[in-house]
């Protein structure tokens, strides 16, 4: 090894080992640059292909855009009736669409946000191994299950489950809100697809606050034990707060998946025409609108109405990414190797 | 740090309402694995906080450390030395049930503190480790403001009275105060690592512990720091028991009163564990240690 035995052995070993090592510096050196090619080619090939999605959704909207303008955000009238009689037939406005999608979002998030960091604590410091192994695996599949399974079982289950408990139940306690009416007659609303949503959205902040939890150091939780601490002492001074913008950027992907769900909102939320200020009345979002309405669409400045929608969801959506990342990356940042 | 005194005296009025077993502080001698050791080493004259009686620890099915017999006296630091793998580590993390958490531990024998079994049922973890500080191998502040580190557990414990003068009274004890005093909001992790495990100490005498226990606190740090930390375990030893690991000799000469020789022994099954082999005053242990083994260790030769 050192370097004394290294001249002790005959020159041509020596040489052949210089050689070699030469080869495969040389392969090493390709190999990189083929992977760096590639890479930097997939990267270019998605830059791409977002380019092409927006320019298509905004050429799409473009009619539509310049009919409208941005009054078409809180404009609530949806009219694709082309009869002349008709009032404001052919107009479009996607206030009540806008409205729908923050609204079952909120919702969704309300509701899974806590679940789901509870989900992940559970599953990463506190459940047995065993358990954890069978639960972890029971949340991921819950992922997997498509929306459309999850939006038919919304209809026919956790809508009239809903109806029959939970809506009387807040409308009882809560009803001086007026966002806790009275439960309306149809059983399907803005609440119901809020709750399809949650369970959607649940199983990806269970995952992924699971993995944020179970890599918070060791040493940072014995450390926190070792001063006397319960162990939930520990999990909310430490584990809870050292990964607080973990939380957030979780969250914020889950409001992604959340905005862009479309079938499962279509079957649940009742397809409302208006504004109602009760949560328990129908409503629509701007995906479910678009899924509806796209194939059956009577109008040029109806489809690009619908592509304005797209427009809107995309922005939304393009927000909400550029937010987790920042936090993401500002906790980086700020928590070193914490997180 | 003399207002840490009528603390500690709360204290063990509080485990007294614990009071699960006799007293057992007239048990094993306190150098019971010594053979043919002079008794000239007079047993130091402060009380005895921890007596371990034939304590075996396991992981699992494997027996990690056997057949500890060892006494720690109050106001004394002790250090345990061996090489690596003997149980250092497992013992001092017995001392506080740092390892309830491992699954598959389990001790047989005694964890007497002040003549009271630490594992007897009933007895909560939390209120042993509330008494029991200790300070780890790598420092691990937490991702706060220096502040908020030594903060945090007075306030969960609820001792939120006069907490800035507690802060300021903890990193004054670890000797840190003037270097950090004018910027306790900003973040603990942008300290050095010297000064980190200094934040350490201070967390952990801010909720006056009667023990601290140091498990190799200064193997991370430079020689500097290592100083300064070992300045500070004289200071501190006026006030708190400390247990030092450490496989710096050295610095267990330097530091310690007493030390404690462990070492991985062959039970005759095949089967290593790690055992105490020799525990008496530090001085005396270097100089003229009574077993061969130690001799080896000490001297360098080792095997
Ligand atoms: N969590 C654990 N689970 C299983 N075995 C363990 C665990 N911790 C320690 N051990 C085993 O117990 C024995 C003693 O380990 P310990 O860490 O106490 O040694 P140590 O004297 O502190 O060593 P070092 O000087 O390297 O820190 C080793 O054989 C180790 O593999
Ligand atoms: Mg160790």
């Amino acid at each position: 090894m050192s370097r004394r035995e290294n001249t002790a052995l005959p020159r041509e070993v020596v040489e052949i080992g210089v050689v070699a090592g030469g080869l495969r510096r040389m392969v090493d050196r390709m190999g990189d640059r083929v992977a760096f090619g590639a890479a930097a080619l997939a990267s270019l090939a998605a830059v791409a292909l977002i380019a092409l999605v927006i320019d298509r959704v905004v050429s799409g909207a473009m009619p539509s855009i310049s009919r409208f303008g941005i009054g078409f955000l809180w404009q609530t009238t949806w009219n694709p009736s082309l009869s002349s009689g008709v009032r404001d037939s052919n107009v479009y406005g996607a206030g009540v669409l806008v409205y729908g999608t923050v609204v079952t979002s909120a919702i969704a998030l309300v509701i899974s946000v806590p679940l789901g960091v509870a989900i992940g604590v559970y599953l990463s410091l506190l459940s047995s191994g065993r358990l954890a192994g069978v639960v972890g695996p029971l949340v991921e599949l819950l992922a997997a299950v498509p929306s459309v399974i999850v939006g038919l079982w919304g209809i026919v289950v956790l809508a009239p489950a809903l109806h029959s408990t939970i809506d009387p139940a807040l409308h009882a306690a809560l009803g001086w809100l007026p966002i806790f009416g009275k439960p309306g007659t149809t059983g399907l609303g803005i609440f119901d697809a809020g709750v399809v949503l949650a369970i959607m959205v649940l199983p990806i902040l269970a995952a992924i606050t699971r993995d944020l939890f179970a890599n918070v150091p060791r040493e940072l939780k014995d450390g926190a034990l070792a001063l006397g601490a319960t162990r939930w002492e520990m999990i909310r001074g430490v584990v809870l707060d050292s990964t607080r913008s973990g939380i957030v950027a979780a969250t914020i992907l889950g409001l992604a998946r959340a905005l862009g769900e479309a079938i499962a909102v279509t079957q649940t939320i009742g397809a409302g025409t208006a504004i109602h200020a009760s949560l328990f009345a129908s409503g629509d979002t701007l995906g479910s609108r678009i899924a509806e309405q796209f194939i059956g669409a009577v109008s040029k400045l109806q489809i690009a109405s619908l592509f304005y929608c797209a427009l809107i969801l995309l922005v939304m959506e393009f927000l909400a990414s550029i937010g987790a990342q920042l936090i993401a990356g500002r906790s980086v940042r700020v928590r070193g190797a914490v997180i | 740090m003399d207002a840490n005194e009528p603390e500690v005296e709360r204290r063990d009025d509080v485990m007294a309402s614990n009071r699960l077993q006799v007293d057992s502080s007239s048990g094993a001698p306190a150098v019971p694995l010594v053979i043919g050791a002079k008794e000239s080493a007079p047993a130091p004259p402060t009380e005895v906080v921890f007596e371990l009686l034939d304590l075996n620890v396991y992981y699992g099915e494997t027996l990690a450390v056997r057949g500890v017999n060892l006494k720690i006296h109050k106001n004394v630091i002790t250090a345990m030395i061996g090489p690596s793998g003997c149980g250092k580590s497992t013992i001092v993390r017995t001392l506080n049930r740092m390892n309830d958490s491992v699954s598959g531990f389990r001790v047989s024998g005694e964890v007497n503190y002040h003549g009271h079994s630490i594992y007897a049922s009933g007895v909560d973890p939390v209120e042993v480790r509330r008494r029991i500080g200790m300070v780890f191998q790598r420092p691990n502040p937490f991702p706060k403001s220096i502040y908020d580190n030594i903060a945090w557990a007075p306030r969960i414990l609820g001792l939120k009275r006069d907490l800035d003068a507690r802060v300021e009274q903890a990193l004054r004890g670890a000797a840190l105060w003037d270097e950090v005093k004018d910027r306790l909001r900003s973040s603990a992790l942008g300290l050095s690592g010297g000064q980190q495990q200094r934040l350490c100490i201070a967390r952990a005498i801010a909720i006056e512990p009667e023990v601290l226990l140091l498990d190799e606190p200064a193997s991370a740090l430079d020689p500097i720091s290592t100083a300064s930390i070992e300045d500070l375990m004289q200071d501190l030893k006026q006030t708190y028991t400390i247990v030092i690991v450490t496989h710096n000799m050295q610095q267990a000469a330097r530091v310690a009163e007493r030390t404690a020789f462990f070492s991985l022994d062959d039970a005759g099954d095949g089967k290593r564990a790690g055992v105490l082999v020799e525990y008496d005053e530090t001085a005396t242990l270097f100089t003229r240690p009574a077993d061969e083994r130690t001799r080896g260790y000490v001297t360098g030769r080792f095997g």
